[in-house]
Order: C-alpha cells, then structure tokens, then sequence
C-alpha cells in the first residue's frame, strides 16, 4: 500500500503557500466539464461544495438528514480556534499550531497541523463575511474566550451555538450555489458503496431513504465528509444518525483507515439516567472557563453540594495542574474524572459524576454576566436534568464525543484510493491522539472552504478522467452489493432488534476500548465483538420493507458496520502498546495517571487495509513514520 | 430510579404520501420521568418490533435541540407544551401516570406528509435558496475586524439566527404560515452591515418564494412565537413586511 504524505519540502511556515505555487490549476472553462459529489453537509462537506461549486465545478450533494442544514456539525457549542491575535495576548500561527500538536501528544503530521493553523484567521474572516453573527465587545469588534489546552484566548463564538452559526454560514453558501445551478442537491440520501473504475473513485451507490431505490452517481473525484464513528459506542454525544457506514464502505473497497482508536472522550456531559437513554449531552467545555471541578473529599459524602463546606471539597484539577487548573485538556480531564470516581468520590444517583460548580463566578461576575456567557446551556442542562445549575453545581461525566481517526489522506486530503478526497472529522488528520476544544470547527471549514478546493483541481488536471457510464460493470457490482447487502439483513428475520445489538456493542466498546484500555480487556473486546457480530447476523430482526422510509432498516446497515469497525478499533489500541493523548493504555502510565508514550516504536500512523472478514475481522497495518523536524517531542505536562 | 408509569398514545400512522391515515392507539407502560418524549417512543417502537410490527416513524438527529429535524404535534401544540423546547427536549415528568397523549405529524399544505409522523419540510430550503445569504465567495472577505458591527445589532442578528428550521410556527399558524421562519432569516441577514448591500432584493426573493410554496399570510395570530422552541419574536414578521413594501415601492433597485 502507498502512503505517501506528499508533503512538500522546505520550512514549515512556506510548505503550503509552495505548495499552492506548484499545484496544477483548471482552467475556470473546463471546470464546468467536471463533477465532483460531496457526501455529506456538515461544515466539511457544505463548506466544500459550495466552495467547489464557486468555482465552476458541477457539484452533486449528498446528506441523510431531510436539509442540508442539519448535520451534526450544527450540535457544536463553544467555539471556533484562530490565531487573530486580537485580545492582544501574544498569541501567533506558531502558538496555534504547537498548542495543537502538543495537545495531540505528538501523534499528527506537522505539516498538516500547520497548515490548520494558518488557514485559521480566513476563516473567521469567512464566516463573518457570510454574516454569522459572532460574539462582539462593546466597540464593535470581535470577542475572543479562553479554551482547555491554551494560555491565550483565541476562540471566536457565538454564544453557546457556535458550530449552528457556522454551518448555517455554509449551508447558506451552498443554496446559494444551488439556486445558481451549480450544485445538485440530494437530501435523504445515503451513501452505501464507493464506484472505482481503473483504480479511481469514479462514483457512489446511494439509499434514497424515502423510497428505498438504490441509485448510481457518477464523477470525477468524490469528497467524503461523513463525520466520525463516535456513536460505536451507542451512548455517544454524536447525533443519533451519525455513523460510519459511507466510511467502511470505502474501507472495505481499499482506503486505509488510519488510528481508529484514537476517540475522544469528552469530560462534560450530562451523565447517563437509565437504560432507555438514547444519547448524551455534552454541556460546552467552554464552561471550564468559569466552572470548577470538584468532588467531596469524603468518599460516599452524600450531602447537598451546597452543604459540603469548602475545606471538604477536592478542586482535583486545580490541584494537581496548577498551571491550567480546569482548562487542562479534555484527554486530562476526563481521566481524571474517571479516577476520582473509581476511588468512590463520584457524585449523583450512579456515583459516576462529578460537580462543576459556577457559584464562585456568579458571586465575582454576577449573575447576568453568567447567563450572557452561558445561558443557552444552562437552560439546557435544566430541561434535561431538573436541576438548576445557578442554584446548585451540575453533574458532569466524561461521553465519547469525537473521533480524531479516520480515512487516511495525504497532504492533499485524497485518501490512497486516487480521486477519493475525505475532509472533517472522517480523516485522521490534523488532531493526533487528542483533539482540543474549538479545533473540529476550525479543521472541518480549513479543509472544505481553503484546502479540498484547490487540491482537488491539482488532482483532476493531471489525471485523465475518460467518461464512465452509469452501466459501467463496476457501478453493477457496487449496486448489486449495496441492495445484497439490505436483503441480506432481511433474510436473517431474527427476534432481536438492531438497537439491542447497538446497545451491546457499546457497553463493550465503553468497558474495554474507552477512557483506558489494558491488553486484557481488549483481547477480551475483540472477542466478543467477534461472538456478537455472528450474533447479529444470526439473530437481527429488521422490520418493515426495503422500498419504504425504514428508519430500523438504515441503523441495521450501519451496526452491521460499527460491529466490523469496532474490532478494529480494538485491534489498533492493542497494536499500539504505548500511551498517547486519549489513547491510554493501563499498562503504560505515570503514578499520577498520566499518558506515557513511546516514541521510539510508535511514532507513527497506523493506516489499517482491510483484507476480509471471517469470523474475525482481517485487516493488514501499514505505517506512515511521523517525522518531527520542527517540533521537539516532550512529555505533555499541563502542571 | 423513579418509578415507571403508563401513559396511552394515539398516533398518527400513514404508510405513505399517497395513502389514508389514522390515529392509533398504543398503552406504554414503562415510562419513566427521566426520559424524553422521543426515548419514551423508542421505547413503544421496541416493543412493536418485538411484537413483529412496523415501528412508528419520526424524525430527529441530535437530540439535543438544535438540527431541527425532530417536529410532533403533541395534544395539538407544535413540540408539546413546554415553552422554548424542541420535542426532543420535553421530558416525561411533564406527565403523569393515565394521561392520553396525541401525537401527530406537523400539518401544512407546505409540508406533505412521507410517512407516519415525517413530513416534508424542503420548501424551506426552497425559500433560503431563493436569497437567504449573503453573496460572498469564498476567499473574498476582508479581515474579520474591519467591519465593526454594534454589538447590540450583532446580538440582536444573533437571537433571529437561532431559528433551526423546524417548522413549528407553520405547524402552529391558522394558516400555516411561514412568515416567522422566513423573516427570521431576514431580520437575521438584513440588520448586519455584510447582509446590507442584498436587503431589497432578499426580502422580496424570499417573500414571493414563501408565497409560492402555498405558505399562508400572516395575519398576527401569534402562534407561531409561542411555539417556537428558540424564542423568536414577530418582530421579524413586523420587519419583513416593512423591507418588502419599501423594495416592492422602490423596485428591486431600492
């Protein structure tokens, strides 16, 4: 398998403006002549088609939901990173870009991480042009707050609904391209196969999820932008649709798919109430800002918060990291929170909880002040709990939330797969072994507006794309494998339904591929996924009819998917015999729980290439050597 | 763990676009006051498949309140009877043990119905396509700072830019109107010194499309306001109607 980076030579702070100088062009009259499909209309997805589309390219679009306006990328709250400046605090693209590969724990490619921060300030540019309404001082101009793994302040936001303000940004962009004619859009519409002809991505096999008909589409070059794989643990802070499957599929057909266990684990979320739950919701980290984690000192204390006087609490962050306090990483926080409560000092009905307390700032700031900064998710933390987090602390626990894994791309964000480009969440790209907050936003619009753009021009003048047919034999096989694999999971008319299987599979991935892993557990993990796969298709009940809207019917391709992906995902944390960001592994940490890595074997990315499955899933690793020229590789230490 | 309780449903089912519907009933006995209403139909719908029936439809996504997708009409208020929340949201301790509960899809002739409780809403993508932005090219914009904007006028733009396309205030109006929706995006747009130089020609664009997709007039109910689960004003309503007569005096050119 190739895994050329394709990263261009010369100082890092010149690789990409080089690049741009070097890359082949379309001509804006030939680019009509070309069709590109963007799957997916989050900030990745929406913000490349409409970009595409401004330049002339036909562009076909893709979502599952019933609007473009609804990808998950709308569910994002606190904030979007860029290197402005603006507060003043001496903030620059270095500072960004080293905050970003340090939080990665030095798992990510330089260059690309760069990059990201360069492209950081046009974007805010961007959306603002496009009238999102970010948070503004009294004189007019922008407002900037603090996020976890940062000394500056250089999140841009607006209030606690920054990711619907942008991706409506981008969704506006996109009807605008569609009411010039330029983009064809197809809403309720699920990618099952990728089409490759000659060796290149020449199409994609939908679901229209209305009326079940499977449909051919064809191509120069595709763009993946289907999100992360975070809800294969069931209980998930991702959007109950969010899923893998356009992913696996292209797996399946030769993409590598690069460090699946890589997953973050978010530490604010409302805690789980009982075994009807359907999702978890995240409470914004940028709460941190103003909250303070603690825990009773006493284990089993179970007064009121409110009663538990101040010399009895344990501030367990502000205490061990002194220097960021709360605003340690989300990798820092949650494993923390995961040891207080494994020792018993676990708050709330479960005792798997903590309190992030607001009554400190509301007495220095003021109650309003609070409410301005915060009062969408206060409001929500109410509705759902009960509680009313101005009156008494919440209770938060760490959710899965994130996934920095994903198809592996080059420089140019094209897969190995020649003509499959993949942006957002679905590449592994930019974020290493642990995201920080306010950085998906930024990476998902950086690839979509300012990066795909270009690069995919670079791809499609120097390739030759001859016309392809719909009838073509690789577009029958893809079809036919797509509506094989429906009336597969049909025909196994079981008694157990899907959402059990998910249910099962997440418990697993939670107990043994979550906030730490050990080699036990995750021989343990492998197997039983590998016992509950052959269950499923033993046993899955699929309700309803193919040619129908069939909700069960969707969820029942897509756990067929999580149940091959989460063995992977187990597979790749055992491989990977070291500890690094939100990868930790029990067998590799300090006293104080923290990562310990190992650079000299696994600095590297682990790009697996599927090779079957029977019984137990075959996948064969490759590995892309990270090369650190500009960075030195430290312990993260956040004290 | 509170204890569980029983509630009995009656629930619009339609198997397709083309074909009858009714109410049916359904009893559920496990309700829990934790859960939200959207769990507490996971729930039935377990159960109908265990029983080998076909699972009611509905949309939704996050869960959390803000893609939109998620739109019951429950006991005939558009998301229930909770103020500012999304169905999604409302949870099960709005109700007590033996109440009837209807549930139906959100009606409009704008809104066709797909199956059971999903409906149709791309008739508001239809009215954003005809001028809901603002015309900007990608890598055309100056820094981000050299426009100031009054922070008043930027955080009032923000509380219309909350809308999240639902559908409630059709589903609400007499006459499934989609004023609120659509003059939202404008007081959204219109205010900000980016969305200026399109003001005239985005309201009428967006108003004739509006009027197109078989939306109603308003004619100041007020429903729509106190449906909507992010609290939009019809001011915007107030406001649309103020810009569409000023660019329809002026001509286009205004």
């Amino acid at each position: 398998m190739n895994l050329d980076s394709k990263v261009p030579s010369g100082p890092l702070e010149e690789k990409w403006s080089k690049h741009l100088n070097d890359i082949q062009l379309v001509a804006p009259n030939n680019k009509r002549k070309h069709d590109v499909i963007v799957v997916g209309t989050g900030l990745a997805g929406g913000s490349a088609a409409a970009s595409l589309a401004e330049l002339g390219y036909n562009v076909k679009s893709f979502c599952i939901q019933d609007s473009a306006r609804r990808a998950h990328s709308i569910a994002a709250q606190g904030g979007i990173n860029a290197a402005k400046n603006y507060p003043n605090d001496g903030d620059t693209i270095w500072r960004l870009f080293y905050d970003t590969i340090k939080g990665g724990d030095y798992r990510s490619r330089e260059s690309n991480t760069y990059r990201l921060a360069q492209i950081s300030n046009e974007i805010i540019d961007q959306a603002v042009a496009q009238g999102v309404p970010f948070a503004r001082e009294y004189g007019g101009l922008l407002a900037n707050r603090s996020f976890g793994g940062a000394q500056v302040s250089r999140t841009f936001y607006a209030r606690g609904q920054t990711g619907q303000q942008l991706l409506l940004g981008a969704y506006q962009a996109m009807m605008r391209q569609v009411h010039e004619g330029r983009i064809d859009l197809h809403t309720r519409q699920e990618m099952l196969d990728v089409v490759i002809v000659d060796g290149k991505a020449r199409g994609i096999i939908t679901r229209d999820l209305v009326s079940g008909e499977i449909k051919r589409w064809m191509a120069d070059a595709v763009v993946l932008a289907s999100g992360g794989y975070g809800n294969a643990f069931y209980l998930s802070t991702n959007a109950i649709n969010s899923n893998v499957t356009a992913a696996w599929r292209c797996h399946k057909r030769g993409a590598a798919f690069a460090n699946p266990c890589y997953v973050q684990i978010h530490p604010t979320c409302i805690p789980v109430s009982g075994d009807y739950q359907s999702k978890l919701t995240l409470m914004s980290e940028s709460l941190r800002n103003d909250g303070r984690v603690w825990v009773p000192k006493e284990k089993g204390d179970d007064r009121h918060p409110n009663d538990i006087p101040e010399d009895e609490r344990y501030y367990y962050l502000e205490e061990k990291y002194p220097a960021f306090g709360n605003l340690v990483p989300r990798d820092v926080a949650s494993r923390n929170a995961k040891i207080v409560c494994d020792e018993g000092m676990g708050v709330g009905p479960t005792g798997r909880a903590v309190y992030l307390d607001f009554n400190d700032a509301i007495e220095r700031e003021g109650k309003q002040a609070i409410a301005d900064k915060y009062g969408n998710l206060f409001e929500m933390y109410e509705n759902i709990t009960d509680n009313n987090p101005y009156e008494e602390p919440m209770r938060i626990f760490p959710a899965v939330h994130y996934t920095m894994g994903g198809l592996w791309v080059d420089y140019n964000l094209m897969s190995n797969i020649p003509g499959l480009f993949v942006a957002g969440e679905a590449n592994f790209s930019d974020h290493g072994a642990n995201r920080l907050g306010a950085s998906a936003l930024m990476q998902g619009l950086s690839d979509g507006y300012f990066i795909i753009p270009y690069t995919i021009g670079n791809y499609i003048a120097g390739e030759e794309l001859p016309d392809v047919s719909k009838d073509h034999d690789a577009f029958d096989e893809a079809a036919d494998n797509a509506q094989g694999h429906i009336d597969k999971l049909f025909e196994v008319d079981g008694d157990k339904s899907v959402v059990e299987f998910h249910r099962e599979l997440g418990q697993i991935m939670w107990d043994k591929v979550g906030i730490s892993r050990s080699e036990e557990g995750l021989k343990e993990a492998i197997k039983e996924i590998q016992e509950l796969r052959e269950e499923f298709w033993n046993n899955v009940r699929v309700p309803g009819e193919a040619a129908n809207y069939n909700k069960y019917l969707e969820f029942a391709g897509r756990v067929a998917d999580f149940l091959e992906l989460g063995e992977l995902m187990a597979k790749d944390a055992l491989h990977r015999d070291e500890s690094c960001g939100c990868h930790l592994r029990a067998e590799h940490q300090s006293d104080e729980g923290e990562a310990l890595r190992n650079d000299k074997e696994y600095s590297y990315v682990a790009a697996w290439e599927f090779q079957g499955v029977n019984g137990e899933l075959q996948e064969e690793l490759h590995k892309e050597d990270l090369e650190f020229d500009f960075v030195e590789l430290k312990q993260r230490s956040y004290k | 763990m509170a204890d569980t309780f029983t509630v009995h449903l009656k629930i619009w089912r339609q198997e397709g676009p083309n074909e009858p519907g009714e109410l049916v009933d359904y009893t559920l006995d496990k309700v829990n006051e934790h859960m939200s209403f959207l769990e507490m139909l996971d729930v039935l719908n377990e159960e109908i498949v265990k029983e080998g029936g076909v699972p009611i439809e509905f949309d939704y996504d996050c869960r959390e309140g803000i893609c939109g997708s998620c739109n019951l009409m429950i006991n005939g208020q558009a998301h229930g009877p909770k103020a500012m929340t999304c169905s999604c949201q409302l949870h099960m301790r709005n109700y007590s043990d033996g109440d009837t509960i209807v549930i139906e899809p959100f009606r409009a002739k704008g809104f066709p119905v797909i199956k059971d409780l999903v409906v149709d809403r791309s008739a508001f993508d239809r009215i954003i396509e005809a001028g809901g932005y603002v015309s900007v090219k990608t890598g055309s914009a100056p820094d981000a700072n050299s426009i100031p904007v009054d922070k008043s006028v930027a955080d009032t733009a923000f509380d219309y830019a909350t809308c999240i396309g639902c559908g409630a205030c059709v589903a609400a109006c007499p006459n499934s109107s989609a004023s609120l929706f659509t003059g939202a995006k404008l007081a959204h747009l219109n205010r900000l010194p980016q969305g200026e130089p399109e003001r005239a020609e985005r309201t009428v664009a967006m108003v004739e499309q509006m009027e197109e997709e078989g939306f109603g007039d308003c004619s100041n109910y007020a429903e729509c306001e106190a449906v909507c689960p992010k609290g939009i004003s019809i001011s915007a309503i107030a406001e649309m109607r103020r810009n569409y007569m000023k660019a329809a005096l002026k001509g286009s050119e205004a």
